[in-house]
């Protein structure tokens, strides 16, 4: 939070910013010779020196050795799709109501419902081709459910533009449900925090 | 001659060839990695140990890599031009003592290829001779930037031979030889003998023009990535490429042996120690090559031309005149 403030504010007066002070070229003859007699013994490229050496002996390695090490990412991050479970009950948050084929606007995601034995609506068909897909978030947004977010899985090259991945592969494994460990997507389209309390009444209740 | 003079000499060939390619090889290694450590990386670490092996994967990529000659070029020279680069800093190592002589079964070995009496004028001329690899390979790509690269090769060297020159001149005037074997016995005293003493002024002179000679980084214009791709280079590719970069290396290595041999009073007296002190400064120059690269800019072919001519020459001018009258009074 308060890193967004200090670049949120654009006032160079407050933040302590000053004036380096720079002298002027020199223009005659004189005055160059004597900026590089003063440049020669000054011992400017010492200093470059010992910062690479300092830097070599502290040995403050910075690199992350991808494959085996990996950075985190941010829980808003939109990656590879993720298809959400009801905690109440572990069942399938996603009612098939077809919004998010309608909205993506790289019309990557397909998808199928029918009528299963209760005589409710499923999903039979559902994949995002992965090679269309931009990422944008507003299948995660429009979704009523919030059954369909985005991941963290962001590593997806394949040996072909096209690749999809379907329902099941998306769905929250019901073991990890079981467990508890499924993760709400804090980004696009999820609920905003304390919205209990700022839910209002509709018109009807009164 | 002899025939166990020749085999000797041919054995000894030999030895410096292996030697000396294999470090190019692991020099890069080095480079590399002491680059990666001052930049907080951590450089090749996937093949090998540690990446150890990084080396040998650069050498098999280099060697089976198709050898393009690209359409317009000039066949001969193109084909020709990195064999100069390579073979010109080999020939250079003949004059050059790398270690003092020792006894092995009996046999006293000299570690030097050929004790010729004006060793540092030929190691300078054949560094100069270097000077074509660069040159014919840039102009005969029939490519801009190898062209620029050429013409700036050619600038920097002529200017820098001058330097080098003129700045062991006064150390040459001082020892009254021009044999590398010479200038060690002339320091083999100690530590307080050595020519970097009386010849600070020289020392740091050459130090400078070494840079320009090996083409490293302050005066990395021959090849300077950012502006002008990889120079000469640009249109090798394969083992071609491969022998400029060798060329580029054994360079360093020699210019790294050279400097304590000729200021830093070389091998000493000529005991184990003493030679482990030349391997010594020899690395500590060859790391100075790396450590310059990872903290310093590069400067403008200008810039260089006017510290060439207006700055260090004159220096080294002065100092040859100044050490002319301390020795005639
Ligand atoms: S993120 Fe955007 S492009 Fe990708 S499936 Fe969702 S709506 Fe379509
Ligand atoms: S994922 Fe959401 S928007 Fe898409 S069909 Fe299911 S409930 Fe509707």
């Amino acid at each position: 939070m308060k890193n967004t403030q200090e670049f949120n504010n654009r006032n160079v007066s407050e933040n302590g910013y000053y004036l380096v002070d720079i002298a002027d070229y020199p223009t005659d003859g004189w005055g160059k010779f004597k900026r590089v007699v003063q440049r020669t013994f000054r011992g400017e490229l010492f200093v470059g020196l010992w910062v690479v050496l300092r830097e070599m002996i502290k040995f403050d390695i910075h690199t992350i050795q991808y494959p085996q090490e990996k950075m985190p990412i941010g829980p808003r991050y939109r990656a590879v799709h993720e298809m959400k479970r009801l905690w109440e009950s572990d069942a399938e948050r996603c009612i098939g109501c077809g919004l998010c084929e309608k909205i993506c606007i790289s019309n990557c995601i397909k998808m199928d419902t029918r009528i299963d034995e209760h005589s409710r609506k499923e999903v039979s068909e559902y994949t995002i081709n992965l090679g269309r897909c931009i990422f944008c978030g507003y299948c995660a947004e429009v979704c009523p459910e919030l059954a369909i977010t985005h991941g963290g899985e962001y590593e997806q090259a394949s040996e072909q533009r096209e690749h999809f991945v379907d329902y099941s592969y998306m769905l929250t494994p019901l073991d990890k449900m079981k467990a508890g460990t499924q993760v709400e997507f804090e980004g696009f389209g999820a609920i905003t925090p304390h919205e209990d309390e700022r839910v209002k009444k509709t018109p009807l209740a009164y | 001659m002899d025939t166990a003079y020749l085999i000797e000499t041919i054995i000894k060939v030999v030895v410096v060839l292996l030697i000396f390619s294999a470090l190019a090889g692991i020099g890069t290694y080095f480079e590399r990695k002491i680059l990666a450590f001052m930049q907080r990386r951590l450089g090749p670490m996937n093949v090998g140990p540690y990446g150890l092996l990084q080396v040998a994967a650069d050498g098999i990529k280099l060697f089976t890599k198709e050898d393009i000659i690209p359409t317009n070029v000039v066949g001969r020279i193109f084909k020709i031009a990195p064999v100069i680069t390579a073979a010109t800093a080999f020939m250079a190592a003949a004059a050059i003592p790398f270690l003092p002589q020792f006894e092995l079964f009996g046999y006293t070995v000299h570690p030097i290829i050929s004790d010729v009496n004006i060793g540092i004028l030929y190691i300078l001329g054949i560094m100069g001779v270097g000077l074509y690899g660069p040159l014919l390979g840039g102009m005969a790509s029939a490519n801009k930037f190898s062209l620029l690269s050429a013409a700036r090769s050619a600038a920097v060297f002529i200017s820098y031979e001058v330097v080098t020159g003129l700045s062991i001149l006064a150390p040459i005037m001082m020892v009254g030889s021009l044999s590398l074997i010479d200038f060690n016995e002339y320091q083999a005293g100690g530590f307080g003998d050595w020519i970097v003493w009386s010849q600070p002024v020289a020392f740091i002179l050459f130090w400078i023009a070494a840079f320009a000679e090996t083409g490293r980084t302050p005066f990395h214009l021959v090849a300077n990535d950012h502006e002008i791709i990889d120079g000469f280079g640009t249109e090798y590719s394969g083992m071609r490429w491969g022998l400029f970069f060798i060329g580029e290396y054994a360079n360093m290595f020699f210019i790294s042996f050279v400097i304590p041999l000729l200021f830093l009073g070389g091998y000493g007296d000529g005991s184990f120690l003493g030679a482990l002190g030349l391997l010594g400064k020899m690395a500590f120059f060859f790391f100075f090559f790396l450590w310059t690269r990872a903290a310093w800019p590069d400067v403008r072919p200008d810039q260089l031309m006017w510290l060439c001519w207006k700055v260090l020459m004159p220096i080294a001018v002065v100092n040859i005149v100044i050490t002319g009258l301390v020795m005639m009074f």
